[in-house]
């Protein structure tokens, strides 16, 4: 048993690492003051990223997230679920609005990469790719969704309203989530590929948020929006058994990542207040907590939750990489995570005081940044569903 | 006037009082001569028990053992199959054995001999003795140690405690101690019946540190002698020896005093919890001791050990709550449905199962760095705090659960309430 580190992710990274000091952190205070400002400098990153892409063995892109690309022999594998968890703490450590504008690593190419048959997969590559789920009346409950597809000739017609939708006017193409028939329920959502420009679907506006300013998050209108049948991605058939399941279950994979983005942004906060209160912490943590003062008592039980977050979150995507079911363990993570990053960063504001409270220091960035994080990828609530649901051995009609 | 309030009038004052008319006028000598009596005897009467004679057998040794690091590869999380099958038997025995006797043992304060006995037969303190003594123990497993701690914490609590106690004087002995000290006590523990033996760490002070300690040693010749009050001491009526935390130059070290001592002293120290591992207070009166270990002794890794072992039976016995709480929550009918179709009520467990995890992974990252001969009390602190606080929560959780019927002793969850607040609060007493 060992839980450190992997030895050969290192340099990836201590890489991500530099990227966040040297890349994200000095911009982050201007494009969270120029809101929807599009962050030029993210460009030249990506190239570089997608170097890497291109020439390590297992990609952390999207596609290699989930069942696709692992090994079959029985040896334990750190692959390509962890290394994207230890690339993304560091990313957001350096600023969260910006990895999720990163090029080319939207939401909807996980969904690409999980249901998409081999044709799609070859015809996508390279693109950007959002994911609209969300409609003003359905949110957690996406079964609900009531954006149409209906069959006309070589093509599909949408109809609908996407809210939400992170990537949405920036991305190359967007995923969408419409049902083939409203009666059916969940059996007959399909997701299909539209590529940006496509007649028919309009960017309304852009959300103004309480953080992540950086990342684009759209309002998309499909007014008879027409779409190849060859861009619903993987199979057409309405099949009551597994339809739904598996666009759902790329969640198992990017839940994690989420946990990942709470982790990394919580980190930037006790880091920043560990510096701050330098002088009053024991490096040594020799005081047990109830004999410690107030402050140091407060940062190390942080400290300790954080530790907690860190380590489900690596446990979620160990399991993924070693082809463990983990539905409820990234539920796990993400719930602990998504709750203890804003606790956090919040509470590291109230340490700093003014200072925390003040734009001189991003600590007040990093605690509005952290809020979505609790929200978006299935609310705290739901993963809290999620967990009873498998602790209890209940359906979601038993326990709602 | 009760016998406390006597106490603590002082010995002057009672001495100005019998002294004077006043019992007679009041015609309260007798009574109060019989208080008086009443009042001594629950002083440190307590007598425990003599060592079996430390020494006489055993192997001899070259040098000291200490057992070699475990080396590490990627991260795993995934358990060995000698660890596996550990867990299945340990599992089987706090299903069958630790289980059942919990309530009973709870009850009447006593840590039955059947179950000490039974853990004997299982041979686990074979696992704390180098095979040059006569033991099993071939590299450090505080890994394994600590998924035993979880495995019987799920049985119970207090009997994981209370078989773990001694055990963890064995793994002290392992990794502290001289080579005299090996040959003299720890061989004993691959014996047929081995040493009960315990720690006396916690003191009587509110928000005890244990690096501020008001046991002193003195040296005295080639040992040393100690003076002070232990409070919550395992197992202190049957234990032939005792590891002993006292400040030494100012500085906290252990302590190696054998049952029978003159100078020790012994009284009742029930708790909220632990009952079954009969834990008394300890007086030391100019008691002769060895220091135990040479320079390489570390006392906060020491202590780390100890919380390691706490936190393993914490997070068995969380588990044990969740498990039966989940149960409970699904036969438990109110407006028509089983109670766990409610959020609240489904949520607390959702919680339990995050938390417990949480723990979980604080430990073995913490066990897992200690066996590898790397720093780890960073991570044993903060496995430790945490502990102590989720631990605490799942079980007041646990009685909140089950209403009115929680709160009653026809269930267990009462018990892992009390029990689990001993997790923030005791110091060693354990060694992972």
């Amino acid at each position: 048993m060992n839980l450190e580190n992997p030895k050969k992710f290192k340099m990836l990274v201590d890489q991500a690492h530099e990227v966040a000091v040297n890349f994200f952190r000095p911009i982050s205070r201007k494009y969270d003051k120029a809101e929807h400002a599009y962050p030029k400098e993210l460009d030249m990153l990506a190239s570089l990223l997608d170097g890497f892409n291109d020439g390590a063995a297992e990609a952390p892109s999207s596609t290699a997230l989930g069942k696709r690309g692992a090994s079959d022999d029985n040896s334990i594998k750190n692959g390509a679920n962890m290394s994207a968890a230890l690339g993304v703490f560091e990313l957001c450590y350096g600023d969260t609005g910006f990895l999720l504008t990163m090029p080319r690593q939207g939401l909807g190419n996980s969904a690409i990469g999980a249901v998409a048959n081999d044709e799609q997969l070859k015809r996508f590559k390279g693109k950007w790719a959002a994911m609209a789920i969300t409609e003003p009346g359905t949110g957690s409950d996406s079964a609900n969704i009531r954006t149409t597809a209906r069959k006309d000739g070589d093509d599909y017609i949408l109809n609908g309203e996407k809210i939400f939708v992170t990537c949405g006017e920036r991305a190359d193409c967007v995923v969408v989530w419409a049902t083939l028939d409203k009666n059916l329920g969940r059996a007959a959502i399909k997701s299909f590929v539209v590529e940006r420009g496509t007649p028919g679907m309009r960017v309304e506006r852009l959300e103004h948020k309480l953080g992540i300013k950086a990342s684009d998050t759209a309002v998309i209108n499909f007014t008879d929006c027409r779409v190849p049948a060859a861009n619903l991605l993987g199979n057409p058939e309405i099949d009551v058994a597994k339809g739904f399941a598996g666009v759902m279950e790329t969640f198992d994979n990017t839940r994690p990542l989420v946990a990942a983005m709470a982790v990394g942004c919580a980190m930037a906060s006790l880091e920043r207040i560990k510096e701050l209160f330098k002088d009053h912490l024991d490096a040594d943590y020799g005081t047990p907590p109830l004999n410690a003062s107030n402050i140091e008592a407060t940062i190390y039980r942080m400290e300790a939750e954080w530790e907690a977050c860190r380590l489900l979150t690596l446990k979620a995507c160990w399991m993924a990489d070693n082809r463990q079911p983990n539905s409820k363990e990234a539920s796990i993570a993400k719930a602990k995570a998504g709750r203890i990053g804003s606790e956090i960063t919040l509470k590291c504001v109230e340490l700093a005081a003014s200072l925390g409270y003040g734009e001189d220091e991003l600590l007040e960035k990093w605690a509005r940044d952290s809020k979505i994080l609790d929200i978006f990828e299935g609310t705290q609530q739901i993963q809290q569903l999620i967990i009873a649901r498998r602790v209890l051995g209940k359906s979601s009609a038993e326990l709602k | 006037m009760n016998a406390n309030e006597l106490q603590g009038f002082g010995l002057h004052m009672l001495n100005r009082f019998a002294s004077s008319h006043w019992p007679d006028t009041l015609k309260v000598r007798k009574p109060f001569e019989k208080l008086l009596y009443t009042g001594s005897r629950t002083g440190f009467q307590l007598v425990g028990t003599l060592s079996r004679g430390f020494g006489q057998k055993g192997s001899k040794l070259d040098a000291k053992q200490r057992l070699p690091a475990a080396a590490k590869g990627v991260f795993d999380l995934s358990l060995s199959d000698e660890q596996q099958m550990m867990r299945d038997t340990l599992q089987r025995f706090a299903k069958d054995a630790l289980r059942p006797a919990a309530h009973a043992a709870d009850h009447d304060a006593v840590f039955p001999v059947d179950v000490r006995s039974q853990a004997i037969e299982l041979g686990l303190n074979f696992y704390a003795v180098p095979e040059a003594l006569g033991g099993m123990a071939a590299e450090q497993s505080v890994v394994s140690n600590v998924l035993m701690a979880e495995d019987l914490g799920y049985g119970d609590f207090t009997l994981g405690a209370s078989i773990l106690a001694p055990m963890g004087v064995a793994n002290a002995l392992t990794r502290w101690g001289t080579k005299e000290q090996q040959e003299k006590y720890l061989s004993a523990f691959a014996e047929e019946i081995p040493p009960l033996a315990t720690f006396a760490f916690n003191e009587a002070v509110p928000a005890f540190n244990p690096n501020q300690l008001a046991t002193t040693a003195q040296r005295d010749g080639s040992g040393y002698v100690l003076n002070g009050e232990k409070a919550l001491v395992l197992l202190a009526k049957d234990a032939e020896f005792f590891l002993v935390a006292a400040q030494l130059d100012g500085k906290p070290a252990v302590f190696i005093v054998e049952g029978g001592t003159k100078g020790l002293g012994f009284k009742e120290d029930p708790g909220m919890g632990l009952k079954a591992a009969e834990t008394l207070k300890m007086r030391l009166e100019n008691v002769r001791a060895e220091k135990l270990g040479d320079n390489e002794f570390d006392y906060q890794a020491f202590l780390d050990m100890g919380a390691l072992a706490w936190v393993g039976l914490a997070v068995g016995t969380c588990q044990a709550v969740m498990d039966y709480t989940a149960h409970y929550a699904n036969e438990r009918i109110a407006f028509g449905e089983p109670i766990s179709h409610r959020q609240s009520v489904a949520f607390m467990i959702a919680d339990m199962a995050i938390e417990i995890d949480a723990m979980r992974m604080l430990l073995w990252n913490a066990a897992s760095l200690a066996e590898a001969g790397k720093p780890f009390h960073r991570e044993a602190y903060l496995a430790r705090l945490l502990a102590a606080e989720k631990s605490m929560k799942i079980g007041n959780d646990g009685v909140q659960l089950l209403g009115g019927h929680g709160f009653t002793k026809e269930h267990p969850v009462e018990r892992w309430y009390r029990d689990l607040r001993a997790v923030a609060v005791m110091h060693s007493g354990l060694h992972a």
